[in-house]
């Protein structure tokens, strides 16, 4: 059994990683991306840097011309990308896209493009304000040797500069099971409109109305959807709970070294016990996080087909703490905390909304009680 | 020839690591084959806290079976499976003793030996103490022969520890000991005490303290159980008047205790905060269930089957930090993360029994002896015995995050 301790390999991916984040991509990059109301909503020079570090290939299998490498070393980067607010296209597409494909057998060979960076992907599965992935009204009806699409999605990350969407939806041929198909962001149909957030990321409402599709776009086989979608989300997941680490972990960097720095009273404000006790517990409550995080990433590694339930205890815990180093940040550094000119802002916003996506932490919980049978 | 190989296999680095990795395995097939054929059915059974085997001279052993698994294990050395084998112990390394663990653990065998002197003391002398100390205590520890009792709190002296004021005095070749000790466990059973005692009333506070060993009945040893909340307790109050304890019996130098004590204290953090978390033990998710049932395949009480979740994804998560502090441990023991550890263990399983009265309804209000009720009462004393959660959250604010 691996032991719980990074290997030299993955402590390698690890430094090179921040080092380049805390550079080159730090809150003050997403606060120039949300002043500059970049349309974007990233940095291309960020993301080629990133495509030249080789991360958009590193959970794609050698054969597709990717690294092959482990979803731990892909964790340690997202942690970092939690850490500095990096916006890309990373998540959606080199962990999520890739995931898709990958387990949903890449009938259009598209996995050799998203390893080179040349293609990006979001995944349009929500209908509604609350995660609910079997909660699908967009239907898909047959049409000769494909399908017409037709539904409305929210919450789509990425779908805005996406160049492939990959949408869930129901038809009535499988009742039970949920379909997945690629549609191209151009496609005939489509209409994607951009949706501000509260953290100044990408997110976008698609519109698909009697959107045409071949057989071929439709991902994995036959009554095999729902588990794909499952295998994904359970990937996302997992490296969304590292990403509220890395958030959570440097809200509370920066709360402790105001709490070294900020007098009140004639003296540091880290000396009063009552903020002491504070710090201690939310230190604790990482640390705690930080063991379920690599347990998890090294189950998607080593087991993947175990990786649900400690999937979902990873993003219930990581909510958890999240939710409560940010406000703890907000707090500790009282008024100035509250002004926007001060950074800390920027990660409860993004907090909550990694929170949210796919599921938040009253989601999870009540995943695990049913993967428990309880 | 041997330590040959080993000097050639240290310098091609990789090569080591593929041995090692195959040395352990060896080590797992060959440890799984013993357990099979050496470890009693019986043994092989959820341990509660009756079953636990303490050792000493007074202790009654159970059943044959018990003294087989403890006389079995004691001769390979595997009731400490990390000391050194010339006092007794197994000679293990860290992995082989986590394979031995997890072995252990997939055969839910019993520990043979549990105790003070196996997890604290032992430990103690074998860092600080000297080579005659070894010799004198280690084999009878890991024999199971001597039964340890630990005397560190004092009616004035309780999360203050440094504050002690129980007296040794100098008298040549041996000390005049004098003072109260109180909330030692098992000092009514116990064959031995390692005691903190002042040696110095002159210096500052730490800086005069001593760790003295003396048999428990030596003249001047009275022991007096305490009744708790919870009942009939292990807790003692112990008196000590004009106890003599020869020199030889100081582990380290004179006045260099504290050190010794803050090591100790260190051990018993990681032990008590380990609590409710044994191997064998069902889960509380499976207690809910039986207690109040299922209703369309949930637990038939929403707000409970939350708090029941919840309190298993903190279990989970810090069952796998004690793993993980455990892996990334340096030759220098776990050090102030045991302070973590210790916290977050006793909270949860504070925690835990007030979820159980919960699920128990007014039946857990059943005033009766050895119940799930007495042991929610007993948990109270998990944050205060061996430093309170806020001592923990001292140490964690002051010597982790370096707060003022």
């Amino acid at each position: 059994m691996q032991k719980l301790v990074l290997t030299e390999e993955e402590q390698m991916v690890r430094e090179s990683a921040a080092d380049f984040l805390f550079k080159k991509a730090g809150p003050g990059a997403l606060r120039e991306i949300r002043d500059t109301a970049n349309p974007k909503g990233f940095s291309s020079e960020v993301w080629l840097e990133m495509v030249e570090l080789g991360w958009p290939s590193i959970l794609i299998g050698e054969a597709q011309g990717g690294l092959g490498f482990s979803h731990v070393a892909m964790g340690q980067i997202m942690e970092l990308c939690g850490s500095t607010l990096a916006c890309s296209p990373l998540f959606s597409t080199a962990v999520v896209g890739a995931s898709v494909l990958s387990l949903g057998g890449d009938r259009l060979a598209l996995l050799p493009k998203v390893a080179a960076g040349n293609l990006t992907l979001a995944l349009a599965i929500d209908e509604a304000p609350r995660h609910n992935p079997q909660g699908i009204a967009t239907r898909a009806v047959r049409r000769g040797d494909g399908y017409t699409l037709n539904g409305e999605k929210t919450f789509v990350v990425d779908g805005n500069v996406a160049d492939y969407l990959v949408v869930s939806v129901r038809a009535d041929e499988e009742p039970e099971d949920v379909l997945l198909f690629l549609v191209p962001r151009d496609a005939e149909g489509v209409a994607i409109t951009k949706t501000e957030m509260v953290d100044s990321r990408n997110s976008a409402t698609v519109q698909i109305n009697d959107v045409t599709v071949e057989s071929v776009q439709r991902i994995s086989h036959s009554g095999a959807g729902l588990a794909t979608l499952q295998k994904v989300l359970n990937i996302a997941n997992v490296h969304l709970s590292a990403e509220l680490l890395g958030i959570a972990n440097e809200c509370f960097g920066r709360t402790l070294r105001y709490l070294n720095e900020r007098k009140q009273f004639g003296v540091e404000i880290g000396s009063f016990q009552g903020l002491q006790h504070r710090a201690a517990i939310l230190w604790t409550e990482i640390e705690l996080c930080k063991s379920i995080v690599l347990k998890a990433l090294r189950a998607l590694d080593e087991s993947p087909e175990h990786a649900g339930l400690l999937a979902s205890t990873a993003k219930a815990k990581t909510c958890q703490v999240a939710e409560l180093a940010s406000n703890e940040g907000i707090q500790m550094h009282g008024g100035i905390g509250m002004t926007d000119e001060f950074d800390i802002g920027f990660f409860i916003k993004r907090a909550r909304v990694v929170q949210m996506l796919y599921g938040d932490r009253r989601y999870h919980l009540n995943r695990y009680a049913e993967l428990r049978a309880y | 020839m041997r330590d040959f190989c080993y000097s050639l296999v240290i310098v091609t680095g990789n090569l080591w690591g593929l041995k090692s990795l195959q040395d352990l395995e060896e080590f797992r097939v060959s440890t799984r084959r013993w357990l099979e054929e050496n470890c009693p059915q019986s043994m092989r059974q959820p341990i509660t806290e009756q079953d636990i085997c303490s050792g000493g001279r007074r202790f009654v052993f159970q059943s044959d079976d018990q003294k087989l698994w403890l006389d079995r294990m004691a001769e390979r050395g595997w009731t400490a499976p990390a000391w050194p084998l010339e006092y007794g112990g197994g000679g293990l390394n860290h992995d082989q003793a986590k394979v031995l663990r997890e072995e252990m653990a997939s055969i839910t065998a019993r520990l043979p030996l549990q105790g003070m002197g196996i997890s604290m003391i032992g430990p103690a002398i074998l860092e600080f103490g000297s080579d005659a100390l070894k010799k004198q205590h280690l084999p009878q520890i890991a024999r199971g022969e001597i039964r340890w009792c630990q005397g560190y709190s004092e009616p004035g002296s309780g999360s203050d520890l440094a504050g002690l004021q129980t007296r040794a005095e100098d008298h040549g070749d041996h000390f005049i000991v004098n003072g109260q000790k109180v909330w030692t466990s098992n000092a009514d059973q116990a064959d031995w005490m390692f005691c903190l005692v002042r040696t110095d009333f002159e210096v500052s506070k730490h800086a005069g303290i001593s760790l003295v060993l003396f048999d428990m009945e030596s003249a001047g040893v009275t022991a007096r159980p305490i009744r708790l909340i919870s009942g009939a307790s292990v807790f003692c109050e112990t008196f000590l008047e004009d106890v003599r304890v020869e020199k030889s019996q100081v582990v380290g130098d004179v006045n260099n205790g504290w050190t010794i004590a803050k090591y100790l204290l260190t051990h018993e953090r990681e032990m008590i905060g380990g609590i409710g978390t044994a191997a064998g033990t069902r889960t509380l998710g499976e207690l809910a269930t039986e207690a109040i049932g299922l209703s369309d395949g949930r637990l038939s009480d929403e707000l409970l089957r939350t708090e029941v979740a919840t309190w298993e994804v903190d279990s989970c998560c810090h069952q796998l930090t004690m793993e993980r502090v455990r892996d990334e441990m340096t030759a220098d023991g776990v050090g102030n993360t045991s302070a973590m550890i210790k916290y977050y263990g006793t909270e949860m399983n504070k925690r835990r029994f007030e979820l159980l009265m919960a699920l128990g309804g007014s039946d857990a209000l059943h005033w009766k002896e050895g119940t799930d009720t007495q042991r929610w009462l007993r948990s109270k004393g998990n944050s205060i015995e061996g430093g309170t959660s806020e001592i923990q959250l001292n140490i964690i604010s002051k010597r982790i995050l370096g707060l003022g």
